[in-house]
C-alpha cells in the first residue's frame, strides 16, 4: 500500500470540492474493494476521501419508488421491509454477495463502483491492460473461467462481480450523480462500460464526480421476482453466471412484461434486453423461456475455461423464470 | 484385539519394562480405582479459555524493544538470474531500516533436506537468498525491514527487479515427458510387483482400468505463517508457528553456524499446521535480516506470501486397474502414476501407499515416478499421498463393485486381507469391516439405490457413496520426555512437542493422569519449546504415539526411582518394576491391593521436595513387526442440480478405527476436521498454475476456494475406540485420517446422483452439466 492523505467529507459538495482536481484522489465507501486493490498496489490513490457519512436513507417515493442514498450499506438494504416487499430480486441479490462482515461494510455507492475481477488484473506481475494499458491480456489465454462471455474484447474479459448490481439492472435503476460541473442522473444499465479498447475505463463518470444516491422506479409486478446465483462454493464466491429476473403474467399464461439480468458473464451487469423482446407476448413454458435464452446468448463466444457459462447462462434463464410462473415465486 | 498380535510373543528381555513389538505398554492392563481417569473423555481443550480472551500469544505476538518488521519482495519468473535488483527507492521510503538481497545477505549453508539427517528440516536445499539465482516464480528477492509493517510493505512493493530467464520446465505435460524414477518413496521401495499383474488384468473376468487426476493444493491454515526472531550475540531466539521445533532449532543452528543449544524455538500455539507449518525461507530471512540489522524482526507471511513461499501439495495423475472374478476377488490390482516434484526437494506424494496395504489380490503392481517442474518446493499437507491415493483407489473399487453388481461394502469385505498384502506381516489390529458394518447401519446406507439416479427432490439428484479411509501408524524415534513430581503431588510432564489445535495437550494431560494414576487437576503438560527434552514432529499423525513412547521409558525410571526412595520402610519393599503399577496417585503391586504407597508418603518419608526423571523413548520396533494402520469408512450423501451441476454434501459420517480414543471431543474435532478438508478437496480446492509463467494465479482466499460454513453438513462421526495392542496406550494417530477416502465418497456419491463418473478432481459444476 502506498501512503495516502484521509479526507472525511460530511456532505457531497465538500466530497466533490475535496477530491477536485486532484487526478489521484478516490472517493472511499466501505473500502471492501478499494482498500484490497490499494494492498496488492493495484490502486495507488494519494488521496481518500471518505464519503460513508453523506446520506444513507431508504426511502419509499410518492410514485411507488424508492431512493436510496448512496451511504446505505448494503447490510441496511437488503433489510429493509419496503425492498424485501417491492423488490425481493434486489434483497436476495444483496445476500448473495460476499459475506456478512463484508456487506456490513460495503455501501451502495461503492457496490456499484467496485472494479472488474480478474486475477491477472489483481497481481501486479501480469500482463493486463486494464491496470497498465497496451500491456496485454493474460487471462485470454489463461485461467478464464470466470471470465466475459458477453462483450468482451481482445483487450479485456474481466467480469463485473457485483450481484445487487445485476438487480439493480433488471430494475431499470437510476444512479444520480454530483461533480464539478453539477449533479446529473443515468441509467444503471449505462453507468458501467463495455471494455472495448479501453478497459481501464470501468465507467461513464467524469473526474470527480460522485453516486450520490440511486433510484429505482416503482415495478408492481417486481413483487414476483427472484435472483438466482451458481456457483461451486455455497457462499463467499463470485458468481458463475448469476440471473435477475421479475414476470408478469396474464391470465392466460402469457408474459405481459418480464425484467431479466445477467450476471458473471460481462464487464457490466448485463441487461437480457433481447430475451425480454423476445419472450414478450409469448407463452410462459420452459420452451419459450430457451427460446429467449438462446436469444440472449446468441452472441456469446466462450474461451478456454468458460465456455460452459453459455449452456450454463441458458439453463439457469429457463429454470429461474419457470420458478417464478410457479406458486414458490 | 487382533488375533494375530499372539504371533509375535517371544519373552520380554527387561522384565517391567515395555518392550515394542514384544510386551504391550502396561497402562492396557493397568487398574485402579480411578481406572483410566478421564481418559477418553470429552475433557475441553486446557487452551481454550487462554485462546478465546485472546491471551494465548502466537508467533506473531511477541513484543521486543527495538522490533522491526520485515516484508518479501518476490520473483516473477520461475527460473533464471537476477540482472538488475533496484532497491534505492526502498531503502528511501519512510521508516526503512535496511532492504537485504542477495548482495548483502550473510552467509549462510544450504539447508538439508527434511530426512537427510537428524537435525535437516529443509523442505528444499536451495540456498536461501545467497546468490542471483531464481528457482520459482514467486521466490523472495528482497527482505524489507521497517519501523511499521506498513512501511515495510509499502517499501517493498518499490524493489524492482530485472531478469535473465532460463528456459524453465513450467508445464507438467512437458514435464512428464522425461519421467525420473525414484530411488525410495519415503524409505519405501517405489515399485512393489507380486506376481504379474498386467498378465492377470488382461485375463480377468471383469476390469476397470482408469485415470484419476488430482490438482494443486495450497495450505491455507487460519494463522498465517509468521516468527519472532531475536539474536543476542550468538544466541538466536525464534518465536516459531512451528509443527517441527527440535529440527528447526538444529537446522537454523546449522544455517547459521551456531552450536545447537545457542537456538532456542518455541511455538505454544500455533493457528493450524497441517503440514504447512515447517521450516520455509521466511523464518530463514527473518533470522539474516535481524542480523544484519542488529534488531529484533517479526515478520508475518501475507496470504499471498503463503502461497509464494510456504509449498503445498502436488498435482497427482494415477491409473488404478482392477482385474476380478466374477465373484469379486481381485486378480490383479495396479495403481501407478506420476506426480510434479522439484529436483530440490523430496516430496513424491506418495498415493501408491494405501494400495499396498488395503486390499487382498493376487497379483499387485505399484510404481509411482516424478516428473521435475521449475516451482517452489511441494510439501506434505494433510494425509500426503494417501488423501489423494485413495481418492483413485476408492473410486475404482466402487467402479469394480458396480460391474459385479455387487454392493460396495460387500466387495470390500471379500477383497479383505488376513494380513498385509504387501510386506506379509500380521495386522496390530484391522477392524475396518467393523467400521463399515456401524457407519452403515447409522447412515442408513440400506436406503441407497445401486442404480444411479433414483432418488431426486426438485431439480436436485440424491446419491450416497461410501470409501475406505486409511492412515499408516508410525512412532518417531529420539523423543523424550520429562517427569517432575513435587512433594505436593502436582505432576509435571514436558517434552518439546507441538499443539497445533489438535488438543495435544489437553490428551497428554489425561493420559498422563491415567498413566499415574493422578487428578487430571494435579497434571501440567509442557510443550512448544526446544529448551524442554527433546521431542518428535507433529507430522504424519506421529505425534500422539511418540510422546506416549517417551512417557512410558520416563515413567518406568520414575517408577524404579520412587521404589529405590520407598526403601524397606514401604509396603513396596523388594517390589520391582515388573511387579508394580501407577494407581490411585501412587505405586501398587499388581496383584496384592494392600501393597500400596502414596507418591507424596514416598517423597516426605525420603526428606525430598520433588522428583524429576527423564527417559527417551525406545526404538519404534512394533512397526517392523506389525502391518499398522488406522481404517475408517467415509459416508456421504449429495445433492446435485440437474440445471447447473452445481454439487452439495448433506450428510456425512464417518466412522474410524483408530485405536484408543484419548479424548472424545478433541478426537471427532479432527475427524471432522479432516472431513472437511476432504469436502475442499472433492470439490472446490484447486490451485491454479499457471504453466506459460509457473505462477500461482489464485493466490487468495477469494479465489482459491475451501469449504465455507454453507459447504459442510452436519458431520457424524463413530469409531470402534478398540486399543490397538501394539501402540502406547493402544491408540494409533488420528490427525490425518479424517481426509483420506472422503474425496472419493463424495465422487461415488456424484456417480450415484447423476450416473456421472468424474476422475478429475475438483467436482467442478461444469463436469456435471
Amino acid at each position: 500500500m502506498n501512503p495516502f492523505t484521509y479526507e472525511r467529507a460530511s456532505d457531497a459538495p465538500a466530497a466533490i470540492g475535496l477530491a477536485k482536481g486532484n487526478a489521484v484522489a478516490r472517493y472511499l465507501g466501505g473500502g471492501t474493494n478499494l482498500v484490497d486493490l490499494m494492498r496488492e498496489t493495484v490502486e495507488r490513490p494519494e488521496m481518500l476521501v471518505d464519503v460513508t457519512g453523506l446520506p444513507d436513507g431508504i426511502e419509499p417515493r410518492a410514485d411507488g419508488g424508492l431512493l436510496i442514498g448512496a451511504a446505505a450499506t448494503n447490510t441496511a438494504l437488503a433489510a429493509d421491509s419496503h425492498v424485501r416487499t417491492h423488490y425481493p430480486l434486489l434483497a436476495r441479490a444483496i445476500l448473495a454477495g460476499a459475506s456478512a462482515q463484508i456487506r456490513n461494510m460495503a455501501t451502495v455507492g461503492g457496490n456499484i463502483l467496485q472494479r472488474t475481477r480478474c486475477r491477472y488484473f489483481y497481481d501486479t506481475a501480469a500482463a493486463c491492460n486494464k491496470r497498465q494499458p497496451g500491456t496485454g491480456c493474460d487471462a485470454r489465454d489463461g485461467f478464464n473461467r470466470y471470465h466475459a462471455i458477453l462483450g468482451a474484447s481482445p483487450a479485456c474479459i474481466a467480469t463485473h462481480p457485483s450481484d445487487m448490481c445485476v438487480a439493480l439492472a433488471a430494475l431499470d435503476a437510476t444512479v444520480h450523480l454530483d461533480g464539478p460541473d453539477g449533479p446529473r442522473s443515468i441509467a444503471l444499465a449505462d453507468l458501467h462500460r463495455l471494455p472495448g479498447d479501453r478497459p481501464d475505463i470501468e465507467t461513464e463518470l467524469k473526474p470527480g464526480e460522485l453516486i450520490t444516491a440511486v433510484e429505482i422506479p416503482p415495478l408492481p409486478f417486481a413483487r414476483r421476482s427472484t435472483y438466482r446465483k451458481v456457483r461451486d462454493r455455497a457462499s463467499y464466491a463470485f458468481a458463475l453466471v448469476s440471473v435477475a429476473a421479475a414476470l408478469d403474467l396474464d391470465n392466460d399464461g402469457t408474459v405481459r412484461d418480464l425484467r431479466l439480468a445477467l450476471g458473471g458473464v460481462a464487464h457490466k451487469p448485463w441487461r437480457a434486453s433481447a430475451a425480454e423482446a423476445a419472450l414478450k407476448g409469448r407463452p410462459a413454458t420452459p420452451e419459450s423461456f430457451r427460446a429467449a435464452a438462446e436469444a440472449e446468448l446468441a452472441a456469446a463466444t466462450g474461451l478456454r475455461d468458460n465456455a460452459f457459462k453459455i449452456e450454463l447462462a441458458k439453463r439457469t434463464i429457463v429454470a429461474v423464470l419457470g420458478n417464478l410462473t410457479g406458486d414458490d415465486a | 484385539m487382533s488375533a494375530q498380535s499372539d504371533a509375535a510373543a517371544p519373552q520380554p528381555a527387561l522384565p517391567g519394562r515395555w518392550q515394542p513389538a514384544v510386551t504391550q505398554d502396561p497402562m492396557l492392563r493397568k487398574h485402579g480405582a480411578q481406572g483410566y481417569g478421564s481418559l477418553g473423555q470429552p475433557v475441553s481443550r486446557i487452551d481454550g479459555p487462554l485462546k478465546v480472551q485472546g491471551k494465548a500469544r502466537f508467533a506473531a505476538e511477541f513484543p521486543y524493544e527495538g522490533l522491526c518488521y520485515a516484508a518479501l519482495a518476490f520473483s516473477t519468473i520461475a527460473r533464471g538470474r537476477i540482472t538488475a535488483l533496484d532497491t534505492a527507492a526502498a531503502e528511501a521510503a519512510p521508516g526503512v531500516v535496511l532492504v537485504m538481497t542477495h548482495r548483502n545477505a550473510p552467509r549462510m549453508k544450504a539447508p538439508s533436506l527434511m530426512m537427510s539427517s537428524p537435525t535437516a528440516a529443509g523442505a528444499s536445499d536451495l540456498p536461501v537468498m545467497q546468490n542471483d539465482e531464481i528457482h520459482w516464480n514467486g521466490q523472495p528477492i528482497a527482505v524489507v525491514l521497517a519501523e511499521t509493517q506498513e512501511q515495510a510493505d509499502h517499501a517493498a512493493s518499490l524493489v524492482t527487479a530485472d531478469y535473465a530467464p532460463l528456459p524453465a520446465v513450467t508445464s507438467f505435460d512437458e514435464a512428464r515427458k522425461t519421467p525420473r524414477q525414484l530411488d525410495n518413496l519415503l524409505g519405501q521401495p517405489p515399485v512393489v510387483e507380486i506376481g504379474d499383474a498386467e498378465a492377470a488384468l488382461k485375463g480377468a473376468a471383469v476390469q476397470v482400468d482408469q485415470i484419476y487426476r488430482t490438482p494443486r493444493h495450497n495450505h491455507n491454515a487460519i494463522e498465517l505463517h509468521a516468527a519472532t526472531v531475536a539474536w543476542t550475540g550468538e544466541e538466536l531466539r525464534v518465536h516459531d508457528a512451528s509443527q517441527l521445533l527440535d529440527l528447526t532449532a538444529g537446522q537454523l543452528a546449522d544455517i547459521f553456524g551456531l552450536e545447537a543449544d545457542k537456538v532456542r524455538v518455541s511455538s505454544p500455539y500455533v493457528g493450524g499446521g497441517f503440514g504447512g507449518k515447517c521450516l520455509w525461507d521466511h523464518q530463514i530471512l527473518a533470522c539474516a535480516a535481524a542480523k544484519l540489522a542488529g534488531r529484533p524482526v517479526r515478520i508475518m507471511l501475507s496470504r499471498e506470501g503463503v502461497f509464494r513461499v510456504v509449498g503445498g501439495r502436488t498435482l497427482t495423475e494415477q491409473r488404478v486397474a482392477l482385474g476380478a472374478s466374477a465373484d469379486g476377488r481381485l486378480d490383479a490390482l495396479i495403481h501407478t502414476g506420476i506426480v510434479a516434484m522439484t529436483s530440490h526437494n523430496s516430496c513424491p506424494e506418495q498415493f501408491t501407499f494405501p494400495a499396498r496395504h488395503l486390499y487382498a489380490a493376487k497379483t499387485i503392481r505399484l510404481a509411482q515416478e516424478v516428473a521435475d517442474m521449475d516451482m517452489l518446493a511441494n510439501t506434505f499437507m494433510r494425509a500426503p499421498g494417501e488423501s489423494v491415493g485413495t481418492f483413485a483407489l476408492e473410486c475404482a473399487i466402487d467402479e469394480l463393485a458396480e460391474k459385479l453388481g455387487l454392493d460396495p461394502i460387500e466387495l470390500r469385505r471379500r477383497i479383505e486381507p488376513d494380513k498385509d498384502p504387501t510386506s506379509g506381516k500380521p495386522f496390530s489390529a484391522r477392524h475396518l469391516i467393523d467400521a463399515y458394518d456401524k457407519g452403515a447401519e447409522r447412515f442408513g446406507w440400506n436406503h441407497r439405490s445401486p442404480t444411479p439416479r433414483q432418488r431426486r427432490g426438485g431439480e436436485w439428484l440424491i446419491g450416497m457413496g461410501c470409501a475406505t479411509a486409511t492412515y499408516p501408524y508410525h512412532r518417531f524415534p529420539g523423543g523424550a520426555a520429562r517427569i517432575r513430581l513435587t512433594a505436593g503431588g502436582q505432576v509435571t510432564v514436558s517434552t518439546a512437542v507441538h499443539d497445533m489445535g489438535m488438543g495435544t495437550a489437553t490428551a497428554q494431560a489425561q493420559h498422563i493422569a491415567a498413566r499415574l494414576g493422578v487428578p487430571l487437576t494435579q497434571v501440567t503438560f509442557e510443550y512448544g519449546d526446544t529448551s524442554l527434552p527433546r521431542g518428535v514432529i507433529a507430522g504424519g499423525s506421529t505425534q500422539t504415539a511418540s510422546i506416549g513412547g517417551a512417557v512410558i521409558a520416563a515413567t518406568e525410571v520414575f517408577v524404579e526411582e520412587l521404589l529405590k526412595l520407598a526403601g524397606n520402610d514401604s509396603p513396596l519393599a523388594g517390589l520391582s518394576l515388573a511387579e508394580v503399577e501407577t494407581r490411585d496417585g501412587g505405586i501398587g503391586h499388581c496383584d496384592d491391593a494392600a501393597r500400596f504407597e502414596s507418591y507424596e508418603s514416598i517423597l516426605r518419608r525420603s526428606g525430598r521436595d520433588e522428583l524429576v526423571c527423564e527417559a527417551e523413548a525406545p526404538p519404534p520396533a512394533e512397526m517392523e513387526a506389525f502391518s499398522m494402520h488406522s481404517y475408517g469408512a467415509q459416508f456421504c450423501e449429495v445433492r446435485v442440480s440437474e440445471v447447473t451441476g452445481e454439487v452439495r454434501v448433506s450428510r456425512f459420517l464417518g466412522s474410524f478405527d483408530a485405536g484408543r480414543i484419548l479424548n472424545a471431543k478433541t478426537a471427532t474435532s479432527q475427524f471432522k476436521g479432516g472431513i472437511i478438508m476432504g469436502i475442499g478437496l472433492a470439490l472446490t480446492e484447486e490451485t491454479n498454475f499457471d504453466p506459460r509463467t509457473g505462477r500461482i494465479v489464485n493466490a487468495s482466499l477469494a479465489e482459491y476456494h475451501v469449504p465455507v460454513q454453507m459447504d459442510v453438513p452436519a458431520i457424524e462421526i463413530l469409531y470402534t475406540d478398540i486399543p490397538d495392542p501394539q501402540a502406547p496406550m493402544g491408540a494409533r494417530g488420528i490427525g490425518e485420517i479424517g481426509i483420506t477416502g472422503v474425496g472419493a465418497a463424495v465422487a461415488n456419491a456424484v456417480y450415484n446422483a447423476t450416473g456421472k463418473r468424474i476422475r478429475d478432481l475438483p467436482i467442478t459444476l461444469d463436469k456435471l452439466m
